[in-house]
């Protein structure tokens, strides 16, 4: 079943001397019960498309129904059955946790009672600080708040914009741990990220870029489409290697890639790679690799 | 003997009786790319504030640039670049002028500004958009001119606090590639980051937990002595040990 | 209801727990009132005077100790030459002179048209001004006292009446104008920067994508600083009353109800501006420059509206203090009642519609 239907919207920004086009006519599907990802770094249009899916903001062109509902005519519906994380911690900051939880019930005509099964496993962890003001709380803890406030009246889709930006590795992993134990619960999650690393933990993603889906499909799917072989290289001068590599005409692309420069080839040819570095005295570790999502981003980035 | 340009000798700083950073001691050699990591509330932030110069150390010692952190951090300031992610340019202002207002703080010349000017310009290949509002740039250019704003002045460090969160990956790349080039001149990057596959371009990584250094080294020998595949694992080993919250 | 009030309950959450801004809040009234009446005041008091008597006869000493006594009034110095006394005012030790000529009493007597000189620094001339009215005054007492005991039938002479505020007060003209103030500050400045706020911080955002209704949750901002300036308009009139002893001369029940409905007016402003700008610094400006000031200059609380040019006078019609300032002028001070403000009553009511519709049609259910 389709929960979240987007079809060809268009997001303009601006008068008309300034016009930006955050969205050019993005259209795809979430099924219910899925966890899906965008991916893309800032100012790629997630934050606009969110916006406009949870009735927000006004699409030029296009429609999108939530839920079964249009963004636009039924937005009154949506308002009852989403639940909604601002990329910023938009809180009460000098009201404490508690007091936080229980206006967001009352707002949705809920109580914590009713629907804590559902933020139990979330709320327990931030209980013990239930009377703090919620503006002296860890990011960590502001995040599981926030969280918690949005699913309080068991929302049927969730839409969390960057939940991870600027969180430290560790809040991260929880993070998302917490996500895959919502959507057992049936919830349809939406979420958006910069961090291609964490497309992985999603069911399907949807790569987007300067207001354009690059691509869409499973993790597995995405990582299969790159098509290409990759070369994993390293060696004791890395900013030379880089040089060497990327004057190769068998390179396509090469780059950073964490220890590694990841090598891009256009059609095979490893051992032509090998000697020309060889023969330029490179002492250097070569194998194959796997691409993941963030070369995958950078392919399709590099082939607009 | 390799410069210096960092000494921290159990450099410590409380907030009543909170200690915020526990005698960290390292040092930071002349163009090397050190990775200051930590979960959030490790206190790399006021480690990086003491640094340089804009908080008064509680105890312990660190010479930065060669200057003294309790008595000269006038002189410190002149010599550091800084650059986060959250204040970087004056967006009303255009390119050329931000350039000109930085460059102006630390009173560097006409002549010099005028002709350096240029050469950023034609680095970042911003020539042709040299008089353009800074808001009207892409997020991962404004980074990459943020970043040779806070170098302009030929600093002897710099201080970059995230900054390339949120840019896409290919922007974040080129970012690095202006890292290593400053790198390469001689002036030290001193970085923070979420990005765990940044912290294996450092030269040199350091991962701070509950206020105390409890790792630093090459990534290679992080790597080894964890017995991680990446950075990542190894930074999720120590940072999970962490008692407090932010 | 019950989401009513929990957005009530959590606004007050919001102001207690900001204490400076409680502070001012509450102690803004209070404050005003005594700077107004205390420090800032353009009554006269215990103004230094120099004399020059240059008829030094029973009916000059008495016109002057009845000036020395008057409690504006405080005679420093005798001159006896007019370079003496313009030497005084040089050196700024006097405000006033008074020259008594010679054979003031034997020309009062026989001629009923004796002659008395003020001599007023007019640098200041408000005070200039004042001084020679009270001084005239004085003297005028002292004439009827004397007419009164001997029948002089040709002195012609003025008598002036001080209707409403026999005794020249400030604070008459002041209250009035410090309730405006303080109402317009408290509703209109405050509920503009606290719903500007929540769109700054975000939380709008969160409240617009659920069920509760936009404009609900603004009303129940409205609340708590209407609330607040009851309080303040209680004490205001308290601090009239039993400190500066301006009385309440009409109905009270009229003048809470005046002051009330002022209220609602200043928060439909309020709400109003809220809805048109984007950031708190904005709306404080707003608050400041576009209300505050034309409050304090074109109500008639500082300079009399008659004394305006047409075009300032035209623009005044458009400020709600205009409008409240004579009303409560009228009613507290005058005790005049419904019946002679009703015009400016529904004018207030009027701008209330106008201003509380406009925000209501003006609220965005989306953000920008």
């Amino acid at each position: 079943m389709t929960t979240v239907s987007i079809s060809n919207i268009v997001k303009r920004y601006g008068s008309k001397k300034t016009v930006t086009t955050a969205l050019h006519g993005i259209s795809f599907d979430v099924q219910q019960g899925e966890l899906f990802g965008l991916i893309g770094p800032d100012g790629a249009g997630k934050t606009s498309l969110f916006r406009i899916l949870t009735t927000l903001l006004l699409a030029e062109e296009g429609t999108a129904t939530v839920d079964g509902f249009d963004v636009v005519k039924e937005y009154k519906e949506i308002r009852k059955r989403v639940g909604y994380m601002p990329g910023r911690f938009s809180l009460y900051q000098d009201l404490t946790v508690k007091e936080n939880l229980d206006f967001f019930a009352t707002i949705f005509n809920t109580t914590i009672e009713e629907n804590y099964d559902l933020i139990k496993e979330i709320y327990q962890q931030i209980e013990p600080f239930k009377d703090r003001r919620a503006g002296k709380l860890s990011g960590g803890m502001k995040q599981k708040l926030a969280l918690s406030c949005a699913l309080i009246h068991r929302p049927s889709v969730l839409f969390l914009d960057e939940p991870t930006t600027g969180v430290d590795a560790v809040s991260r992993k929880e993070f998302w741990e917490m996500l895959k134990r919502l959507r057992e619960q049936g919830i349809t999650i939406l979420v958006s990220t910069p961090y291609m690393d964490e497309a992985s933990l999603c069911d399907r993603v949807a790569l987007i870029q300067s207001g354009r889906i690059m691509q869409i499909d499973t993790p597995a799917g995405i990582v299969q489409q790159f098509g290409k072989k990759l070369l994993a290289v390293k060696s004791n001068n890395m900013l030379e290697l880089l040089k060497i590599l990327n004057d190769q005409e068998i390179v396509e692309n090469a780059y950073p890639f964490g220890e590694y420069h990841h090598v891009v080839l256009k059609n095979g040819g490893e051992d032509v790679l090998r000697n020309e570095l060889n023969r330029k005295g490179m002492l250097f570790e070569m194998e194959e690799a796997e691409a993941n999502i963030e070369d995958c981003f950078i392919r399709l980035m590099n082939n607009d | 003997m390799v410069d210096k340009v960092i000494i921290a000798d159990k450099l410590t700083k409380r907030f009543g009786d909170f200690t915020a950073v526990d005698g960290i001691s390292f040092d930071v050699s002349q163009g090397e790319i050190f990775g200051f990591l930590g979960a959030n509330g490790a206190g790399k932030t006021t480690a990086m504030r003491m640094l340089s110069g804009l908080s008064m150390p509680t105890s312990g010692k660190a010479m930065v640039a060669g200057y003294d952190v309790y008595k000269e951090n006038e002189k410190i300031k002149r010599n550091i670049g800084y650059m986060s992610q959250k204040f970087s340019l004056y967006e009303d202002l255009t390119v050329r002028e931000n350039i000109r207002f930085y460059a102006g703080i630390y009173g560097k010349s006409n002549a010099f500004i005028k002709e350096k000017t240029e050469l950023v310009l034609k680095q970042l290949h911003l020539t042709s958009e040299a008089d353009k509002l800074v808001k009207s740039l892409p997020l991962g250019w404004k980074q990459k001119l943020a970043f040779s704003v806070a170098i302009f002045h030929e600093p002897k460090l710099v201080f970059l606090d995230e900054p390339t969160g949120g840019v896409d990956p290919v922007t974040r790349r080129e970012f690095w590639n202006l890292i290593y080039e400053a790198a390469a001149e001689g002036i030290t990057v001193f970085v923070t980051t979420h990005y765990m596959d940044e912290a294996e371009y450092c030269n040199r990584v350091s991962i701070m937990v509950d206020g105390r250094i409890d790792a630093l080294d090459t990534p290679a020998q992080l790597k080894k002595t964890f017995a991680a595949q990446s950075m990542d694992e190894v930074f999720l080993k120590l940072a999970r040990k962490a008692v407090r919250g932010e | 209801m019950k989401q009513f009030i929990s957005f009530v309950k959590k606004e007050f959450h919001h102001i207690f727990r900001d204490k400076r801004t409680m502070i001012i809040l509450l102690a803004m009234p209070v404050v005003q009132i005594i700077i107004f009446g205390f420090a800032l005041t353009n009554e006269v008091k215990n103004s230094k005077i120099a004399v020059w008597d240059q008829s030094k006869d029973e009916a000059s000493a008495s016109l002057l100790s009845q000036l020395d006594a008057s409690r504006y009034f405080e005679i420093v110095k005798p001159v006896f030459s007019t370079a003496e006394m313009e030497a005084e005012f040089k050196k700024g030790k006097i405000r006033m002179a008074v020259v008594i000529p010679p054979k003031f009493q034997e020309e009062l007597v026989h001629f009923n048209k004796a002659q008395v000189q003020f001599i007023a620094d007019a640098s200041d001339p408000n005070v200039a001004n004042t001084l020679t009215t009270y001084a005239s005054s004085v003297v005028q007492d002292y004439q009827s006292r004397i007419t009164g005991e001997k029948k002089m039938p040709y002195a012609i002479s003025t008598r002036v009446r001080m209707l409403y505020n026999p005794e020249l007060k400030g604070a008459y003209n002041f209250v009035p104008g410090v309730m405006a103030m303080v109402l317009l500050l408290v509703c209109t400045m405050m509920t503009a920067i606290t719903v500007v706020r929540e769109r700054e911080t975000g939380t709008m955002e969160i409240m617009l994508v659920s069920p509760a209704k936009p404009f609900r949750i603004v009303i129940a901002k409205a609340v708590p600083y209407f609330l607040l300036s009851a309080v303040n308009i209680a004490s205001i009139l308290l601090l009239s009353v039993y400190v500066l002893d301006v009385p309440v001369n009409g109905s009270l029940a009229l003048l809470v109800g005046e002051s009330l409905l002022f209220t609602l007016v200043s928060l439909a402003l309020g709400l109003f501006i809220s809805t048109k700008v984007a950031t708190q610094q904005t709306a404080l400006f707003i608050s400041l420059v576009g209300l505050l000031l034309p409050t304090v200059m074109l109500s008639g609380f500082m300079f009399p509206i008659e004394n305006m040019p047409p075009p300032l006078q035209a623009v005044s019609h458009a400020v709600p203090a205009r409008w409240f300032y004579n009303i409560v002028r009228s009613v507290m001070i005058k005790g005049t009642g419904l019946e002679v403000v009703w015009k400016d009553t529904l004018i207030l009511v009027g701008m209330f519609l106008f201003f509380g519709g406009l925000a209501i049609k003006n609220f965005k259910i989306r953000l920008s």
